[in-house]
């Protein structure tokens, strides 16, 4: 239905156009125009922005401390709960409840949750980057194939703990000294996640890159002496985007939740510092009695994954031209 | 990545706790097979309880009455399978070779020592007919030699006999230079093991030791055979996977599989001593998991009959409890949860042969009114309800049990902020700059607070670090994995032993029921410093001279009395002068099947110590 | 592509023996300590001849290179001698004795050869991991295909959901939730799995079956989540390409359209995760495992690396090494079988 819109190049004089028919569009603007019909990435996007404000601006609608103790109103529950059990322990000031030590679970939620979209975000982008470059590189140059390759192998086969172990033994005071105690934690875990889960994303992008390379439409670019850089950023970079907008989806999920693993480890934040991710860890072996302390956090990192995945989805269908011509 | 990894290091309470436990105080003790009086109690419980439901029958015949009556008696095996699960899983069946509490665990339904302390903490007879005494003529007058009489008949699971040449193979095993065995405190001092028959074990020591009660006593020092391990002695002790895996014991059951990390089944031993026991065919031992799982297994499911070391919060047990199928069970010993205050500087500038020694002293902790108000300000009977439940109880002391050694001088009941911070204000402790940390001289009240990860004490951190904000003083928390915490890396800065914080909090207890060597480790060349690797006891590099001086007394001083004086006043001078902060004194709480009966929680010796006696009540 | 395998099977030598020495020389590096959970009663002069007796007071080189002869020399010899003496298949062969008792490979918890752990836990790992993990790709790439034909219908809406939630909820929650729904409160499965049970009929059968339900369903969500996402995903990318026009055109059926000519496109991503997974396998699952108390590799590499016993993680990282470095070479001859366009040399 927008074949028509596109300018044709045709020139057979009496049906040559004087000008152009409309306004010559963008790609970016019918990229836009594609994503924003996308239902599933609309509703992603508006809640992803949504939940971005609630942790940002959400201390100033909810200034509860988090890490206040009052050990005489623990163990409430949400206030939803007074509609089936008059009898349960509620009230409007703690209007999620709290924990067993009295800590507002709201705040918590709000806290915890810039803590684990931050590193979520940053964890990801950096695997992403670190795994797509490597991916392109391994399989666009076959010179560097064979290292990378042996190089990505090296990385899957190193145990977890220990490497996790001997990079706090490194790092964590240098960092701390030079960022102080949170945010070079920040930069530490950050880097952790993103260095140990790159790899999956490197050999999809290079076993795509391999297949790529061999189409005519690359031959095609390099036959006009296309430069290899714009060969990989013009060509490769977007026929291998659907794969990279997968790995994204499952990396975040995996870096929201690694984070908790870690503090177990006490590798992570500290363990006044919440996380959604510690959040829930925290309070499975409570989940009979009080099962909204799981549930809430589950469903914030579940739902916070799944607007990803279908924004995703959008920018896929969107960025893809044959999809976009429909 | 381990999610599940609470695996603390839950330092093992295994000791005595007999105020009486000189042998001139021990009155003489007859061999009792194995338990009676415990036996007895359950019995006339289990009686009364069948007699009240007996009341309304009418047709029962005086013989079936009897034999319920008789419930836990009759022939071996009698009830089938008993399964157990450890939440930490059991590696090897040689307590020498290990020191991990699952594993002196899971031997002990195997192989047993010459003596045992029960559940109060006394010695009892177990593969001898008497404790030796003074009065006896079991401990030479000189207090240098420890006679014992094996009793006669006792055979190993093999069918072959027990005798002194085995006891005396236990000794030169475990005091191999090369072997590397666990237990060689047990040995300390020793100077010869003799065996003049088959049934008598002479132990001589190299001076007089008014504690004979070391070696071949209690779950950590057991006997082994040594027909089986003859090949396995020094730098061979690892090869022998077999017998490592399967020791041939005297104990009730004998080891028929074990998959090391996982389960361990038993069956019982046919050539066990007492008539009738065990009660139990069949054991499975399982290891694995989390505490959670293991309370969930026996308290709701139904699926175990028994879980060790339940380190929950009580209102995790509290519901575990409404499951109905079990009960848990706590008892208590020398273990302390305390607050070690660091001596020195940890200060990360200081250069890596200097920082945590006691070249620096602590900027600030050195002061009485910041540890006193430190102290005042944590509210340890909350602690107990959070934290621990029925398994704690409130202390100030650094030694809490034995009785006669625990001081009185310290009450620490009750929380006072307002007098904390009136201590600190009037030591010249104020905040000057508003930010609401107290400084004095331009030094600032803050610190790092450090300590293993376990849910509990994550908790504990979030309460203590509240509370001291409230008085002006700032704590960053951080929590570090149990193995490199406890462990002793010289190369780890986040070792308890190099404290690089400024103030840490952990457990610790002592084996036995004479505190001395554990008083120890408040003296001033016990502490770790880079010339020991970073190792020794001296946690918080306490030093006082008149602390040594004292100390030495207590080694040269006998007589119950006059050493209890002078360990109250070591104790009381450790935490008078900023040592630590004791907070909670802790029990050990396990859990056992409503259907399970004969269990008596023992925190002095192995758990398992009285398995023989278990039965199926229903 | 043969001369391709056999070089790489080659290079993978020396890049399987860097691996072992980085794995080492990491292990080595890592704070720890052996004796971390002997309890604190022992005194550090005990602790330290436990640790003499170990071998932790030889230099690093020794310690590599004993451990190198240990598990390329002495425990194939083993493992010769067993294949020759017990195992089925060639117990008919003369018995070979080429062991004659040199120290095997000992882990520091255990003091029992590293490799019985390995040969005890393995039937467990492939029974729920395996299994699991065969369950898994078999609803996946079906759920994939389908999701993908028909692009935004209901089912792809509903498997997105649901795959997506299944992804993003931690084994450490989703496995003791099941047990509390399935165990705890209707009492249908076990919530500890009995790794000495033995079938040999069909009721010992169904007993198994029962307790691998539990730690099957929460492994097999994670896998199926994964893979069908990136099977629909190359999938979407196919079905707009110029030959499906082509194919259509030319009067192929829809089915063979699908599921000859696109599938077969669309696989590589899918074989490279594929590929990924099957050595975690053998890592095995390390939450779920211990979760359900399932006696895996995962679970025994856990509890090795808590007590720090370097000789157990080491080999069993090493074992993980060898299967990383063999599947990715399988994956890459699999992609030049897909697309023959691809050649390496």
């Amino acid at each position: 239905m927008t074949d028509q819109t596109e300018p044709t190049p045709t020139a057979i004089g009496a049906l040559q156009d004087k000008g152009p028919v409309s306004e010559p569009r963008n790609q970016w603007l019918d990229v836009w125009d594609q994503f924003r019909r996308h239902k599933g990435a609309m509703l992603g996007g508006g809640f992803l922005i949504f939940i971005t404000l609630f942790v940002l601006v959400g201390p100033l609608i909810w200034p509860v401390d988090a890490q206040t103790l009052d050990i005489r109103n623990k163990d409430m529950r949400p206030i939803y709960t007074a509609l089936w059990d008059s009898t349960s322990k509620v009230g409007w000031h703690r209007p999620l409840g709290t924990d067993n030590l009295g800590r507002d679970i709201l705040a918590n939620l709000i806290e915890g949750g810039r803590a684990s979209l931050a590193v979520g975000w940053a964890a990801m982008v950096l695997a992403l980057v670190i795994g797509t470059a490597i991916g392109v590189l391994a399989g666009f140059f076959k010179k560097l194939d064979f290292w990378l390759m042996r190089f990505t192998d090296l990385v899957l086969s190193l145990p977890l703990l220990p490497l996790l172990l001997v990079a706090v033994t490194l790092f964590r005071q240098p960092l701390r000294a030079n960022f102080g105690p949170e945010t070079g934690m920040f930069i530490l875990i950050v880097g952790i996640v993103g260095i140990t889960s790159w790899m999956q994303t490197a050999r999809i992008v290079r076993g795509d890159v391999l297949a790529l390379k061999e189409r005519e439409f690359i031959l095609a670019a390099r036959s006009i002496g296309t430069s290899n850089g714009k060969i990989i950023r013009r060509h490769l970079l977007p026929n291998v985007i659907s794969p990279i907008m997968v790995s994204a989806t499952l990396g975040l999920a995996t870096a929201i939740i690694t984070e908790s693993a870690l503090s177990f480890l006490g590798v992570g934040f500290p363990s006044d510092f919440p996380t959604w991710g510690k959040l829930l860890a925290d309070a499975v072996p409570r989940m009979e009695e009080y099962p909204e302390r799981v549930l809430l956090p589950g469903i914030a990192i579940s739902l916070t994954v799944l607007s990803v995945n279908y924004l995703g989805d959008g920018l896929r269908d969107a960025l893809d031209p044959r999809i976009r011509g429909r | 990545m381990g999610v599940s990894d609470r695996y603390c290091c839950f330092p093992f309470a295994m000791g005595a706790m007999i105020s009486q436990c000189f042998p001139w105080q021990i009155q003489k003790s007859v061999k009792k097979t194995a338990t009676t009086d415990t036996k007895a109690v359950s019995n006339m419980e289990y009686d009364m309880k069948l007699r009240t439901l007996m009341m309304g029958a009418v047709a029962t015949t005086a013989l079936a009455s009897m034999a319920f009556a008789a419930g836990h008696e009759g022939e071996r095996g009698r009830d089938g399978n008993v399964s157990i699960i450890y939440w930490q899983a059991p590696s090897i069946l040689n307590p020498f070779l290990s020191g991990g509490t699952k594993d002196i665990d899971a031997s002990a339904l195997v192989v047993e020592p010459l003596a045992r302390y029960d559940e109060q903490g006394q010695l009892v007879p177990w593969l001898v007919d008497e404790i030796p005494t003074t009065d006896n003529g079991g401990v030479s007058p000189d207090l240098t030699s420890i006679t014992w009489k094996i009793t006669p008949g006792i055979t190993w699971s093999d069918g072959t006999a027990f005798t002194s040449a085995d006891v005396k193979f236990t000794y030169e095993y475990c005091t191999h230079p090369e072997g590397g065995c666990a237990q060689q405190t047990a040995f300390q001092g020793v100077t010869s093991v003799e065996t003049p028959d088959d049934l008598t074990v002479i132990v001589t020591f190299d001076k007089p030791t008014p504690f004979p009660y070391g070696p071949f006593v209690g779950g950590t020092s057991p006997i082994i055979q040594a027909a089986q391990f003859a090949d396995c002695v020094g730098a061979r002790a690892p090869e022998c996977t077999e017998a490592n895996f399967g020791p041939i014991g005297t104990g009730p059951f004998v080891v028929d599989n074990f998959r090391p990390n996982d389960v361990i089944q038993y069956s019982a031993n046919e050539n066990y001593r007492v008539e009738g026991k065990p009660a139990f065919a069949q054991v499975t031992f399982k290891g694995g998991g989390d505490a959670t799982a293991a309370g969930r297994a026996v308290m709701e499911t139904g699926e175990f009959d028994y879980a060790w070391n339940l380190q929950l919060a009580p209102d995790v047990i509290g519901r575990m409890q409404e499951g109905g199928r079990g009960t848990p069970v706590a008892g208590f010993g020398p273990l302390v949860e305390r607050i070690m205050l660091n001596w020195t500087d940890p200060n990360p500038n200081l250069s890596a042969d200097e920082r945590a020694t006691a070249a620096h002293p602590h900027p600030f902790l050195r002061d009485p009114a910041v540890y006193k108000a430190m102290s005042m300000a944590i509210d340890r009977p909350l602690l107990v309800e959070v934290g621990y439940g029925q398994a704690g109880k409130v202390t100030c002391n650094w030694v809490p049990t034995p009785e006669v050694y625990s001081s009185t001088t310290f009450q620490c009941d009750q929380q006072d902020l307002d007098g904390a911070k009136a201590m600190l204000e009037e030591a010249g402790w104020v905040d000057s700059n508003g930010d609401g940390i107290r400084e004095k001289d331009g030094v600032e009240l803050r610190l790092l607070y450090q300590t293993s990860t376990n849910a509990v004490r994550q908790d504990f951190q979030a309460l203590i670090k509240d509370w001291w904000r409230q008085i002006g003083i700032d704590a960053e928390l951080r929590n570090l994995d149990a193995s490199v915490f406890f462990g002793g890396d010289p190369g780890s800065p986040d070792t308890f032993q190099k404290f690089y914080a400024d103030v840490q909090m952990y457990a610790n207890t002592f084996d036995g029921t004479d505190p001395q060597s554990y008083l120890g480790n408040a003296l001033c060349d016990k502490a770790p410093r880079p010339a020991s690797q970073w190792q020794g006891e001296n946690i918080s590099r306490f030093c006082m001279e008149e602390y040594d001086a004292l100390h030495a007394t207590l080694g040269e001083t006998a007589g119950i009395e006059a050493r209890a004086e002078i360990a109250k006043q070591l104790n009381d001078m450790v935490v008078e002068n900023g040592g630590m902060i004791p907070l909670v004194h802790r029990g050990r709480l396990s859990a056992h099947s409503t259907t399970l009966g004969g269990v008596v929680l023992n925190v002095w010796d192995s758990e398992m110590w009285n398995v023989s006696d278990w039965y199926r009540t229903e | 592509m043969l001369t391709f395998t056999i070089r790489r099977l080659i290079l993978s030598v020396p890049t399987l023996l860097f691996i072992s020495l980085a794995i080492f020389l990491l292990l080595q590096l890592a704070p720890g300590d052996p004796m971390s959970q002997v309890p604190l009663t022992v005194p550090p002069e005990v602790k330290e001849k436990m640790r003499q007796a170990l071998g932790l007071g030889e230099p690093v080189h020794v310690q590599y290179w004993k451990w190198m002869v240990q598990f390329f020399w002495i425990e194939p010899q083993v493992f010769i001698d067993w294949l020759t003496r017990e195992s089925t298949l060639f117990a008919w062969l003369p018995d070979t004795s080429l062991y004659d008792g040199q120290l095997r490979m000992i882990s520091w918890q255990t003091r029992g050869p590293v490799m019985d752990l390995v040969v005890q836990s393995l039937p467990q790992t492939l029974w729920v991991v395996g299994m699991s993990y065969v369950v898994g790709v078999l609803i996946a790439l079906p759920i994939g295909i389908y999701s993908a034909y028909r692009h935004y219908s209901v089912f792809d809406q509903a498997g997105t959901f649901v795959t997506m939630i299944g992804f993003s909820i931690p084994p450490f929650f989703t496995g003791p939730l099941l047990i509390v729904i399935f165990a705890v409160q209707l009492d249908w499965f076990p919530s500890v799995y009995n790794t000495v049970h033995q079938v040999v009929d069909w009721d010992s059968f169904v007993i198994q079956l029962r307790q691998m339900i539990l730690p099957v369903m929460v492994l097999a969500l994670q896998t199926t989540a994964q893979i069908s996402r990136y099977m629909r995903s190359a999938m979407l990318d196919n079905l707009n390409q110029d030959y499906v026009r082509t194919a259509r055109a030319k009067g192929l059926k829809e089915g063979v359209v699908v599921m000859v000519h696109v599938l077969r496109n669309s696989m590589i991503p899918v074989i490279t995760v594929i590929a990924l997974g099957i050595p975690s396998i053998f890592g095995g699952a390390i939450i779920t495992e211990n979760v359900f108390k399932v006696n895996g590799l995962g679970y025994q590499l856990l509890i090795a690396l808590f007590a720090n016993d370097i000789p157990t993680v080491m080999t069993f990282t090493f074992i993980f090494a060898i299967l990383i470095v063999l599947f990715n070479l399988i994956a890459d001859v699999l992609y030049g079988v897909l697309d023959p366009r691809i050649r390496y040399d």
